[in-house]
């Protein structure tokens, strides 16, 4: 599981670092994202300071990547292909472990920052998510899905890359501006940020943030879920009132 | 004006619904029909999530034909029994078309079946309805009258055992055969989110042979009924119904169906006929082309 793996690598970071190694100060601009009825979507700022010991800054610039990743989800792919002159749904994929959200933001382009196989450590890049597949594909089909997955989320807005757009102040202060969309799910999400310094991540460090809905969105939610006979005769009794209603009124006019 | 959907998880420009109900409302009071049929698609090429376009399109058909009912209800035009067979029947289909909805979904072919269903079910009745306009418009022109039809039911409705009276629609015939007509309506209410009255009028005239006073409120009548039983079946299994996008779909759909009854008094019958044909035609010819055409979307996904 990814989140594992970031959880293991987290204290070999930090064991890393001992006393001559830099530190990481972030911050969010929002620990808590609340939908409410005219959501549309939300700007999260992450900021935050690199500590290095005794105030040295390095001669050679560090570079700074962070990334936000909302709750993990089970899912079902489907591809469609044409069979018989109609495009049906034919093969399938299943992934453990889909980030339901996932954004980077780098202060250069992250090919020239780390490694393949780094990147692929901390999952950096939207190429670069362990998704766990679950189902028996072959790994060129697995990919095909992937990509597929990616591009489906890309453009809505749910998986987000932003190279280039970490700005780094005097070397010391960070800061990079990430979107959330609209049509982001609730739960429980962590925005990430790494220190990279010659190809290696020498720092790390996580902070969380809580997406809920306020409170008549999570209400209606709730009640869908968990009072759906009542739900239902609402939605019937709303539709039958307002149906009787504008007959009643147009016969008056 | 931007308005977020608890249950669809999205936000929509709240105007674009409720001037969508209001276009499907006006079509649904000028041809008295529920106009889910138009609903559920347009609903899907916005943005929302199939099973949540279908869930709440179905709410939206029960306002639009409320107050159909109780008009045809004061002018005596609703034969009841017949109704409550309909809706005897519907229920049941609305019952069978969860457990068939659940099965597509596990199979991950139900947005292929949707599909199939509507270019079919549209295609065959608006070619049925632009074939009976067309004959109407040329009678009207030459000013000959079309040969009376012999109002008969279907020889296989005549097979059918134990007949029972029903005396507004005229008739003398077996139940079973209203209840078969309820329950295919009650699954494609379930499965599509249209209330049906497509298949369900031109059955009643032509296989059922109802009397034509009554057809139209009657089948309202059933209308009703199922749709309102399937909005409990989506919120009890699904879970899809979206009150708000219900609320927007109804708050334009109500006002639509006021201003397109009146309209309807306007306009000949025979030129109302055909622009519902072509309409009808329209929808299952962009279904259909949808269909063959490379999908936007090669890739769904599913989280379960």
């Amino acid at each position: 599981m990814p989140r594992w793996r970031a959880l293991l690598a987290l204290p070999a970071a930090l064991a890393l670092m001992g006393a001559d190694e830099p530190q990481l100060v972030p911050d969010v601009s929002q620990r808590e994202v609340v939908i409410q009825y005219s959501f549309t979507g939300a700007d999260l700022l992450l900021f935050g300071a690199i500590v290095y010991p005794d105030g040295r800054r390095p001669d050679k610039p560090a570079d700074i990547v962070v990334v936000l990743k909302g709750p993990e989800q089970s899912i079902t792919m489907r591809e469609k292909q044409k069979v018989a002159g109609i495009w049906v749904n034919a093969d399938t994929a299943r992934f453990r472990s889909a980030p339901s959200f996932y954004a980077m933001a780098s202060s250069r382009p992250i090919g020239r920052i780390v490694d393949e196989r780094t990147a692929a450590i901390y999952e950096l890049g939207v190429d670069k998510l362990q998704l766990s597949p679950s189902s028996l594909n072959e790994s060129a089909e697995l990919s095909r899905f992937q990509s597929g997955l990616v591009d489906l989320r890309a453009r809505s807005g749910l998986f987000v890359e932003r190279p280039g757009i970490v700005e780094i102040t005097d070397g010391v202060l960070y800061r990079a501006r990430l979107p959330l969309s609209a049509r982001v799910i609730v739960g429980d999400y962590t925005a990430e940020t790494f220190l990279v310094q010659d190809g290696r991540v020498v720092a790390a460090a996580v902070r969380d943030i809580t997406v809920r809905k306020s409170g008549f969105e999570q209400f209606m939610a709730s009640a869908a879920e968990h009072w759906s006979f009542v739900y239902g005769l609402v939605a019937i009794a709303m539709a039958v009132g307002m149906g009787w209603a504008a007959g009643a009124i147009a016969r008056r006019i | 004006m931007d308005l977020y959907l608890p249950i669809a998880n999205l936000s929509v420009n709240a105007l674009v619904i409720i001037g969508l109900g209001g276009v499907v409302g006006l079509l649904s009071g000028m041809f008295g029909v529920g106009g889910g049929f138009l609903t559920t698609p347009l609903l899907i090429f916005y943005g929302i999530p199939p099973t949540v376009a279908a869930a709440s399109a179905a709410s939206q058909v029960t306002g639009a034909s409320v107050s159909g009912v109780f008009t045809h209800m004061a002018r005596g035009t609703v034969d009841f029994r017949m109704g409550g067979v309909l809706i005897a029947g519907g229920v049941m289909g609305a019952g069978m078309g969860v457990f068939i909805f659940r099965l597509l979904q596990y199979l991950g072919q139900i947005d292929t079946v949707i599909g199939i269903l509507y270019v079919l079910m549209l295609g065959g009745i608006g070619a049925l309805m632009a074939k009976e306009s067309i004959q109407a418009l040329v009678a009207l022109k030459t000013g000959k009258r079309p040969p009376a039809r012999k109002r008969r039911h279907h020889p296989l409705v005549a097979a059918l055992p134990m007949r029972w009276r029903f005396y507004r629609s005229g008739l003398y015939i077996s139940p079973l055969a209203p209840l078969l007509l309820g329950m295919a309506t009650g699954i494609l209410t379930m499965l599509l989110g249209v209330g049906g009255g497509f298949i369900l009028v031109p059955a009643m005239l032509y296989l059922l042979g109802m009397a034509t006073q009554s057809v139209v409120g009657t089948s309202l009548f059933q209308i009703l009924f199922v749709t309102m039983a399937t909005t409990m079946m989506h919120a009890m299994t699904t879970k899809a119904v979206d009150l708000v996008l219900a609320l927007l779909l109804l708050i334009g759909s109500v006002v639509g169906a006021q201003v397109g009854t009146r309209l309807s008094m306007s306009i000949r019958p025979e030129y109302l006929r055909i622009l519902l044909a072509t309409i009808v035609l329209f929808v299952a010819a962009r279904m259909a082309l949808g269909l063959g055409f490379r999908p936007d979307e090669i890739y769904t996904i599913e989280v379960r």
